[in-house]
């Protein structure tokens, strides 16, 4: 891979996740969106604020993804999950459940937080079980 | 405004070819389109040249340039890059471009190269048609978001991994007697249900395969057709796109795709037609999941009805509405940046007869194509008619 580059605006969000202090931006009509941006995608206010996630989110959609890409090759199989945090969902990988689709279902409440990749350390939003594990 | 023809159409065959450059495939897709059209090269106005991911399959940017060269051409040439939908762009472009006058003939369609490439980095080549920030860096891979919709499918509206088995066995079945065709080998829908799971509830037999292949269309106006003598029946008679949030968890409904919503409506509202006036549809099936939002997309079915259309036999080759009779993306294989050529050229051979599944749609007059870039944050929709 190529050296790792910083991508101002994601960086801090992924920072502010791992510490326990996701975020949202929403503008004044309630639009969530995630940073960086300069306008809301949705009706293009440029008055952004950051709004904290919920503490838990809910399960939208998953799949257990077994043919990874190389970044992920030591992941697999994994879960991979959208769960809605309030203002915005997120896209994730579900721990702390076993990777079939018996392990999990929508609706379930996650936390998310920001752990390594198994392949390469890299940080990684996670999603675990809400008041489990 | 002058009508768009299409004069002629030139496919490789769709497969493994990992010992074939680019420029040899699309030169052989693009001599192809000039022998069935009758149109001198030098007549050739313009090229839009759809590729996606070839800066990484062939380490090639610039890639315009280098196929006029490769198909003989000189004249302005441009590429257009829309994840899968990258040729369906190119296309649209041309018609537009004939439609304004400001040229008779344009060569459109593409060309991708993949087979050159490890497995497991065609598949984080095709991620990167997702959200690099917050999809790609979470995991997700180019089934991976197909099976989030296909889950998100099955719990708001129900269906069943059987469903969309059938989907897969009537597209393989529709590519046999399809020269072009990447398989022509039929798949059961018990073959395809106990296949390996590749990002569950999608398996093996979900997906497309990783192809190799050109397309190229000599797209020509209805005057210079009738000046210079070129048998032309099939007229693109309309022409929408539409784009969408991103990332997946972006969207409003994680099991719709209102992307192509917004290009088939304004394909059908250029054509002057309705969803209940196509005779045929060739749809952007990159996973089985696909097929079924594209019937629902093209307003064939009402969302979550479109599930049963293939296992109730409605879209299969002797159904009310034949989807697929190239075998689509599933079976007649999906060189990304050149599909939407391919299905343009699929549905004019089907519409002027000489496909070996036009009989199948003997009386068909129109037909409808239908491309998506990566999780449809991209769709572009095609009515051809035969020209009356
Ligand atoms: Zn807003």
């Amino acid at each position: 891979m190529s050296a790792p580059a910083s991508n101002a605006g994601y960086d801090e969000w992924l920072d502010a996740l791992a510490d326990g202090e996701g975020y949202a931006l929403a503008c004044p009509d309630g639009h969530g969106s995630l940073p960086p941006r300069r306008v809301c995608p949705e009706c293009g206010s440029a008055t952004l604020t950051e709004e904290p996630l919920a503490e838990t989110g809910t399960v939208e959609t998953y799949s257990v993804v077994h043919v990874a890409g190389p970044r992920f090759a030591d992941d697999a199989p994994y879960v991979n999950a959208v769960a809605d945090f309030g203002p915005v969902r997120l896209t994730g990988v579900l721990r702390g459940v076993s990777p079939d689709v018996d392990g999990v279902d929508v609706g379930d409440g996650v936390a998310v937080g920001v752990e390594e990749r198994a392949t390469d350390g890299e940080p990684l939003v996670v999603f675990r079980p809400a008041g489990g594990e | 405004m002058t009508d768009a023809r299409v004069a002629g159409v030139g496919l490789t065959r769709f497969g493994s070819h990992p010992d074939r450059t680019g420029r040899d495939l699309f030169a052989t897709a693009a001599l192809r389109a000039f022998e069935d059209a009758g149109v001198p090269r030098e007549d050739v106005e313009e090229l839009n040249y759809g590729n996606f991911m070839g800066a990484l399959a062939e380490h090639q940017g610039h890639q315009a340039p280098l196929m006029a060269e490769a198909a003989g051409l000189n004249c302005p040439a441009t590429r257009y890059e829309e994840a899968c939908a990258s040729a369906g762009v190119a296309v649209r472009e041309a018609v537009r471009t004939v439609r304004a006058g400001d040229a008779d003939v344009v060569v459109a369609g593409g060309m991708e190269r993949m087979t050159n490439l490890p497995t497991d980095e065609v598949t984080e080549g095709l991620a990167i048609a997702a959200d690099d920030l917050f999809e790609v860096r979470a995991g997700v891979t180019f089934p991976g978001a197909y099976a989030l919709m296909a889950s998100a499918y099955f719990d708001a509206y129900g269906g069943s991994r059987r469903d969309l088995a059938h989907v897969a066995a009537k597209n393989h079945e529709n590519a046999l007697p399809n020269e072009y065709a990447q398989y022509r080998r039929e798949v059961s829908v018990e073959e395809a249900l106990d296949a390996p799971p590749v990002a569950e509830p999608l398996h093996l037999y979900d997906a497309c395969p990783i192809t190799d292949g050109a397309s190229a269309l000599v797209i020509v106006s209805e005057e210079y057709a009738a000046d210079h003598d070129v048998d032309a029946p099939v007229a693109v008679t309309g022409t929408g796109q539409g784009t969408d949030r991103m990332a997946l968890a972006d969207r409003e409904h994680l099991a719709r795709t209102p992307a192509a919503d917004d290009a088939a409506d304004a394909a059908y509202a250029d054509a002057g037609i309705g969803p209940d006036d196509v005779d045929v549809a060739e749809v952007h099936d990159c996973f089985t999941i696909a097929e079924v939002l594209a019937l629902e997309s093209l307003g064939f079915f009402d969302p979550g009805e479109g599930i049963g259309a293939a296992r109730d036999g409605v879209t299969t080759a002797d159904g009310d509405l034949p989807v697929n009779l190239s075998g689509g993306l599933k079976a007649k294989g999906h060189p990304v940046g050149a599909t939407g050529g391919s299905q343009i050229a699929e549905l004019t051979r089907l519409l002027r007869g000489d496909h070996p599944n036009s009989g199948h749609v003997g009386d068909a007059e129109v037909g409808v194509a239908h491309n998506a870039g990566g999780t449809v944050a991209s769709a572009v929709v095609h009515v051809l008619e035969v020209a009356k």
